[in-house]
């Protein structure tokens, strides 16, 4: 509060948590000077459900469901991320071909969040069409993942040893239209979005993340391949069967948001060569681990196992102390680093702004209240 | 000078490419379904609530009442009680699900040593309570039964001495 | 029946009818353009739109404007009572003047004046401070923002605006409307002021608080902008009185770059009514298609861009005039 006969500069707005742009319920508390901002807090919690509180409460499969939820756009990555956790734990192996199906449908799902990215994020800036086109692309996406996996958001598909439902011919086929389909659409949103000189405008130099800034905060995903590190946890960490198949990880320039816009349209692109890759080369054989136990009681011991999911490096620990329920699980989400940063960008921008920045950032609120 | 116009010249060739992009949409048919004029078929795999799968030799389901399933549901939401007929078979008086708690993760259908579960395709499934997402799975085998011009699978009795012989409550089916 | 002409016959008369006239215009307008932006946008977006209430839902706006004032009118705490209630009859009233002097026909006009143009610039310029007004009264943040913003873009806008329309004026010699029109006989003035044109369409997009100059009610930044806190038939009130603007700003622009009322076969009014549709569809395009710019970019492209071009061309003008 300001004395009396002191002039009053700055005043408080509340950013959210009811917002059209904070996807989800966030809070950033502002700080403002007209209508430049001088300090940016974000304030998170609102939707927290205890995760991490309820794998301890019942058994590793019973927490499958649960990874569908905590990133509900890349819920196959989680999905993965985990099962490689518990696998590595009991020392499950996995059969060729359910690695496939695995990377298959993660890439799908990876693009499938990129074009709702997309979407969303132009909405954000105000064009209200290439939201719905991406919705139309997605939507191709949403019904191939449909008859294999059974949902189309909260997916819960990927099981200890393997996956559950084989993939058939309808969907390979499937697959290989979505791809030339995708990639012909990829011109008309450039000629929408990407060249669209208000687009430029909006994005090309603001929110510029430093290399140095990305290290200190812990960035992931693209967020810091936009800033040019070419950290991708399917290189740089290999999993699975990636290794196998040949794709660049795309890098941006200056660390703005065109650069991080236009790593994730890459990374579409990328992944769709992945998907292609895997079709070719998909091995027959069983989809499932033989002897897999009906209970899952690992020795006691602990282990770390990340994934790159559409907004970074998740991470899942694992503490087990032998008994049929883990003792602890840690989720190390990508949206919660990446958010870090905001205080630091959204100083001296406008309002306008933020929500470009906040928009680039690739939040999913529910991962950070996890 | 030069770059001011041409910046304004590019600019403008950019809007227009846009504006090409979204006429070339406005002609094309649209793509969405007319809910609820027109319908999609559900795919396959599309997991509705469970149900019992109808045994087509047999005419009834398969369940034994093991449990399994109640057991590794991570929502605990399955009530099953058993029954003996003869010393050897166990079948269920009582399979009710709440659905509302239910995440559709399929590890009960796939835990059922005798795969007596599937997936259901309705999606029609809001309510205006929490009773009205409660799902009798007996009483739905019942109707398909019925549908189908088969025998009616009758709940079995309790035996008395198990006590719980009352008839079941307001369960929809 | 001979009274009802004499009174028509008179000044008085000719406004009231035209009064009554207008109003019917405005609503039916009003309906038939909420419809239409959502068809346009629908089919752009690939999908139908309404298409329950009426033949592919061209009466659903009028269900919805039935809803809109069943609700409850809310006047939050803390407003400033007088001006929060006067600020929508305000952004209203001007819209309806602006419609005295426009000619849709050679004879259908309510009044023609000799300064119609300014008599509509003028009017124009009275929505800012209706928006201004329901921004301050209203006690909230997002408000003054919209409103500030509003303000701040209108000023910037009017003087490309004004600029602009001055070429055609320098063709003609007349503020007349209709003068304008007539000066049309040969050829369309958008073939000799292309230019003009183009920056007359991008003011009158900004003037009407259109996207992709939206700002005012930004909704991803500003939730609803100036109207936040407006409910009911209040807010229909800045809703419909958007939707006129833009019928107003089109009509200018039909006059002074597509000629007006001329065409061949059909009655006056008719292809008045197309040309005027046909560049509303134009500005609902924009809206479909562009992201919205940012605010201190709006304020330089009006400053840097349009005002210089618009000075250039109306140099242009003069010069070839005065050659000519
Ligand atoms: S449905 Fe299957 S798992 Fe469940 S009780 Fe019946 S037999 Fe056992
Ligand atoms: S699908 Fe999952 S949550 Fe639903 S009843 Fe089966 S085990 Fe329980």
């Amino acid at each position: 509060m300001h004395e009396p006969g002191q002039e009053e500069k700055t005043y408080v707005l509340n950013f959210g948590p009811q917002h059209p742009s904070t996807h989800g319920v966030l809070r950033v508390e502002l700080q403002m000077e007209g209508e430049f901002i001088t300090k940016a807090a974000p304030d998170i919690g609102y939707g927290h459900r205890g995760h991490e509180h309820m794998a301890e409460n019942r058994n590793y499969q019973q927490f499958l469901p649960n990874m569908g939820r905590v990133d509900y756009l890349h819920a196959l990555a989680y999905n993965q991320g985990y099962c490689m956790a518990v696998e590595k734990l009991t020392g499950l192996e996995v059969p060729e071909r359910a690695e496939f199906i695995r990377v298959i449908t993660a890439e799908l799902n990876r693009i499938a969040s990129h074009l709702l990215w997309v979407g969303a994020y132009l909405l954000d800036l105000g064009a209200f069409t290439p939201f719905l086109y991406c919705f139309d692309d997605r939507e191709n996406i949403l019904d191939l993942l449909d008859r294999v996996t059974g949902s189309r958001l909260t997916y819960c598909y990927y099981r200890f040893g393997g996956v559950p439902k084989d993939i058939d011919d309808e969907f390979m086929a499937g697959c290989r239209a979505f791809i030339t389909r995708l990639r012909g659409r990829f011109k008309d949103y450039d000629d929408l979005v990407t060249k669209n000189i208000i687009f430029i405008k909006r994005t090309r130099d603001i929110g510029v993340i430093s290399k140095e800034q990305c290290v200190r905060y812990g960035l992931t995903g693209p967020m810091v391949r936009g800033s040019g590190i070419p950290y991708d946890i399917r290189k740089s960490e290999p999993y699975s069967v990636y290794p196998r198949f040949d794709f660049e990880i795309p890098i941006g320039e200056r660390g703005d948001i065109m650069d991080r816009y236009l790593v994730r349209i890459r990374e579409m692109a990328q992944s769709l060569r992945i998907i292609e890759q895997a079709l070719d080369k998909l091995p027959d054989g069983p989809i499932m681990a033989e002897k897999v136990p009906k209970r899952i009681k690992p020795a006691a011991g602990e282990v770390y196992q990340a994934v790159e999911t559409a907004r970074g490096e998740f991470g899942c620990y694992i503490v087990s102390e032998g008994d049929i329920k883990p003792y602890r699980i840690k989720l190390r989400v990508p949206s919660f680093g990446n958010l870090s940063i905001l205080p630091e960008i959204a100083v001296d921008t406008l309002v306008a702004d933020l929500v470009a920045i906040l928009g680039s950032i690739d939040v999913v609120v529910p991962e950070i209240d996890r | 000078m030069v770059t001011y116009f041409k910046e304004i010249l590019t600019g403008f060739y950019s809007l227009l490419a846009g504006m090409a992009v979204t006429i070339k949409y406005f002609v094309k048919p649209i793509v969405t379904v007319q809910y609820p004029r027109q319908k999609l078929s559900m795919s396959p795999a599309y997991r509705g609530h469970t149900e019992f799968v109808l045994d087509l030799e047999t005419g009834t389901h398969r369940c034994i009442a093991c449990e399994m399933c109640a057991r590794i549901c991570p929502s605990q939401l399955i009530t099953v009680e058993g029954v003996k007929i003869d010393p050897k078979k166990k079948v269920p008086r009582k399979y009710v699900i709440e659905y509302q708690y239910c995440s559709l993760c399929g590890l009960c259908v796939e835990s059922c040593p005798t795969k007596a579960l599937k997936f259901s395709e309705e999606y029609r499934l809001a309510g205006f309570s929490r009773e009205d997402c409660v799902v009798d799975l007996l009483a739905r085998l019942q109707a398909q039964q019925q549908r189908a011009g088969l025998a009616v699978t009758p709940r079995p009795e309790a035996r008395r001495e198990e006590g719980e012989a009352k008839p079941e409550g307001e369960v929809k089916g | 029946m001979d009274n009802l002409v004499r009174i028509l016959g008179t000044d008085l008369g000719r406004m009231l009818a035209g009064l009554i006239g207008v109003i019917a215009l405005v609503s039916v307008n009003a309906l038939f353009l909420i419809w239409m932006e959502r068809k346009v946008a629908a089919h752009m977006q690939l999908r139908p739109g309404p298409m329950e209430v009426g033949w592919h839902g061209a009466i659903q706006t009028i269900a919805d404007a039935l809803k809109l004032m069943g609700k409850e009118l809310i006047t939050p705490a803390e407003v400033d009572r007088s001006v929060y209630l006067l600020a929508p009859i305000v952004v209203f009233l001007p819209v309806l003047l602006s419609f005295l002097v426009i000619p849709f026909s050679q004879t259908l006009v309510i009044r023609d004046m000799n300064v119609g143009v300014l008599l509509i610039l003028a009017f124009a310029a009275l929505t800012v401070l209706a928006i201004l007004m329901a921004g301050w009264a209203s006690n909230n943040k997002y408000a003054v923002f919209g409103s500030i913003r509003s303000v701040a873009q209108n000023v910037a806008y009017e003087i490309p605006l004004l600029i602009t329309v001055m070429s055609p004026i320098l063709m003609v010699g007349s503020y007349r409307l209709t003068d304008i029109v007539a000066a049309q006989e040969k050829f369309w003035f958008i073939v000799s002021q292309p230019l003009a044109f183009i920056l007359y369409i991008t003011c009158a997009t900004a003037e009407t608080n259109r996207a992709p100059f939206d700002l005012p009610e930004a909704e991803s930044e500003l939730v609803a902008g100036f109207h936040t806190e407006y409910s009911g038939m209040r807010f229909g009130l800045f809703f419909l009185a958007e939707y006129t603007n833009m019928f107003i700003v089109a009509a200018l622009a039909t006059i002074f770059f597509l000629g007006g009322w001329r065409g061949p076969v059909l009655p006056g009014w008719v292809w008045f009514l197309l040309k005027v549709y046909a560049i509303i569809f134009l500005i609902m395009w924009f809206r479909w298609t562009f992201p919205r710019v940012r605010f201190d970019q709006l304020i330089t492209f009006a400053w840097k861009i349009l005002i210089p071009l618009a000075f250039a061309n109306l140099l242009l003008t003069a010069l070839v005039m005065k050659l000519m």
